[in-house]
This record gives C-alpha cells, sequence and structure tokens, in this order.
C-alpha cells in the first residue's frame, strides 16, 4: 500500500536532485531555473501528500498558490536572462561580476 | 499491488528524468527531460487524489512554462562547451550535499513522527465523496479569497516585469509612433503656395 512515507520519500529525493543541479550547473543560468522548477515541485509533492493522507485540503490550496508564484518567477527569471544574454552576451552566473558582490 | 507497481514505475521515470534534467548537456534536452518530470509528476498527484493539481501541472507547467523554457534556450546563441566547465569539479561539491540532506530527511522521514495516525488532523477535511476540482473551487473562493487575489496580483507584476525587462528601444528603426501621429496639426504638414493667375498653361 502506497503511504505518506512513499510521497514523502520521492520529494527528499527530487529536492536533493535539484540542490545537486544548482552546484553542477553553476555556469548554465537556466539549468538553474529548472533545478529551482525541480526542487519547488518537491515542496510540492510533500504538501500533496500531507494533504492526501492527512485528509486536509489547506495543502492542496497551498500547492495553486506555488504553482502561480512559480510561473511568475520562471517568468521573471527568464526575461532577467534574455536582458542578460542581450547585455553581456553570456548566462554565465560567474560573468555577473559588476556590482562586485 | 497493482497501485504500488504502477506509483514505482512513475516514481522510477520522475527519478530519471530529474536526474537527467540536471546532467544533460544540452539545455533543449534539459528542458525535454523536466517535462518528462512534470508530466510523471501529475500521474503522481492524480494518484494520491489531486486531480485537478495534476491537469494544472500539464496545462500550466508543460502547456505554458516550459514552453517559455525552450523559446529563451533556442533564442540563446549559447556557447555549450563553455558552459560545462568545471562541472566534474563542483560534482564533488554536489552530490556529498546532495545525499546528506537525503540521509537527513530519510532520517526524519523513517523517525516514524510523520504518521497521518499520530497527526493533528486539519481545519477543512476531505469528504469522502466529493470530486477534487469541485471541492478546491468552493475553498479557494471563499476561505482564501485574499491569497487568491493576491495571486492575480503577482501574475499582473510577473506581466509587467517581463515586458519591461526585455522592451528596448532600438535606434534606426522605422517604427510609428501613434502619439506623434495624433498630435500632429494641419500647418506641420501642409504648405499653400499662391500661384500667379495670368500664367499661360503648357508654356515652360
Amino acid at each position: 500500500m502506497i503511504g505518506l512515507s512513499h510521497y514523502l520519500v520521492l520529494g527528499a529525493l527530487l529536492f536533493a536532485l535539484g540542490m545537486a543541479g544548482i552546484f553542477l550547473n553553476r555556469k548554465n543560468a537556466i539549468v538553474l531555473l529548472m533545478s529551482i522548477e525541480l526542487i519547488l515541485l518537491a515542496v510540492n509533492f510533500n504538501f500533496i501528500g500531507f494533504s492526501t493522507f492527512m485528509g486536509d485540503l489547506a495543502g492542496q490550496v497551498f500547492v495553486f498558490f506555488i504553482l502561480t508564484v512559480a510561473a511568475a518567477e520562471s517568468a521573471i527569471g527568464l526575461a532577467i536572462m534574455v536582458a542578460l544574454f542581450r547585455n553581456r552576451n553570456s548566462i554565465d552566473v560567474a560573468d555577473l561580476d559588476t556590482m562586485k558582490g | 499491488m497493482i497501485t504500488q507497481a504502477i506509483f514505482y514505475f512513475f516514481a522510477v521515470v520522475l527519478i530519471f528524468a530529474a536526474t537527467m534534467v540536471i546532467t544533460a548537456r544540452n539545455p533543449v534536452h534539459a528542458a525535454m527531460y523536466l517535462v518528462l518530470a512534470f508530466f510523471n509528476s501529475a500521474a503522481l498527484w492524480i494518484m494520491a487524489g489531486a486531480e485537478f493539481l495534476g491537469i494544472v501541472l500539464v496545462l500550466v507547467y508543460v502547456g505554458a512554462v516550459m514552453v517559455l523554457f525552450l523559446f529563451v534556450v533556442m533564442m540563446l546563441d549559447i556557447n555549450l562547451e563553455k558552459l560545462r566547465e568545471g562541472f566534474i569539479r563542483h560534482l564533488y561539491i554536489g552530490v556529498p550535499i546532495a545525499a546528506v540532506m537525503v540521509v537527513q530527511m530519510l532520517l526524519v522521514v523513517g523517525s516514524g513522527i510523520m504518521d497521518p495516525a499520530t497527526l493533528p488532523s486539519g481545519d477543512l477535511p476531505i469528504p469522502e465523496d466529493a470530486a477534487n476540482t469541485a471541492l478546491l473551487g468552493s475553498v479557494l473562493y471563499t476561505v482564501y479569497v485574499y491569497p487568491f487575489e493576491l495571486a492575480a496580483v503577482i501574475l499582473l507584476v510577473a506581466i509587467i516585469a517581463a515586458i519591461m525587462l526585455t522592451l528596448r528601444r532600438r535606434e534606426g528603426t522605422k517604427h510609428q509612433d501613434p502619439g506623434r501621429q495624433v498630435k500632429v496639426r494641419k500647418e506641420d504638414r501642409v504648405r499653400t503656395v499662391d500661384l500667379p493667375r495670368n500664367q499661360q498653361s503648357g508654356s515652360r
């Protein structure tokens, strides 16, 4: 029988893969955005798992809002990529050193 | 038994697709594997009883967000070789950290404090025989109406921000300026010339 822990473990694995993707693809900002999508997907897995197995609808409403915010975030992120590529001709995160951070 | 087999099938494909997203050499392939990951997630969510969110994941993510990703990846002329520099070096940092995080989360999940029977019940119980979409709709427009309108504002801000970030005025393009077109007066364009009346027609 599929239990809550199945969904939690799957969410943990997805989260770790997204985290590793952020470390691995330091050069490619577009794959960084994709890794963030994976992390948000993992969070949504946890919300849906708890919502189902606790019988509480609030978790699914939260997933709805997370999806909304994630869509807005990726749209703005990709717009920043396009503006960045026009100005620097590169999407390497290491090239973003104008502010000397 | 068959439910378990289907769950594990989708889960394995999901983990494989997520692994390929972060290791694919070509960003287009990474985007395609992310589409596969979203499809499998949608199937798993539908198995968990969240049918509406599964459909929304396919419609919004696969239909809109991933198309946006692919559009940007294909529009930018990226040097693929340069992007792969340091991949192996970062592998030795990223994989141990990810492994440690998985072990820690498995310890929490395996410790038994996540047993649904012991968790407190929520404020919005799900009735046994009710459509998932209707339930979400009935909650979304009553209990969560202010967050719902905030989400709409966030989307509006995202639209304006994305347009303003990518808008640019280039010199030398022959675009119309409707404001100047409307503002023009007759005196700016039309000039009346008095011609002498006694001029012979045809004579040069």
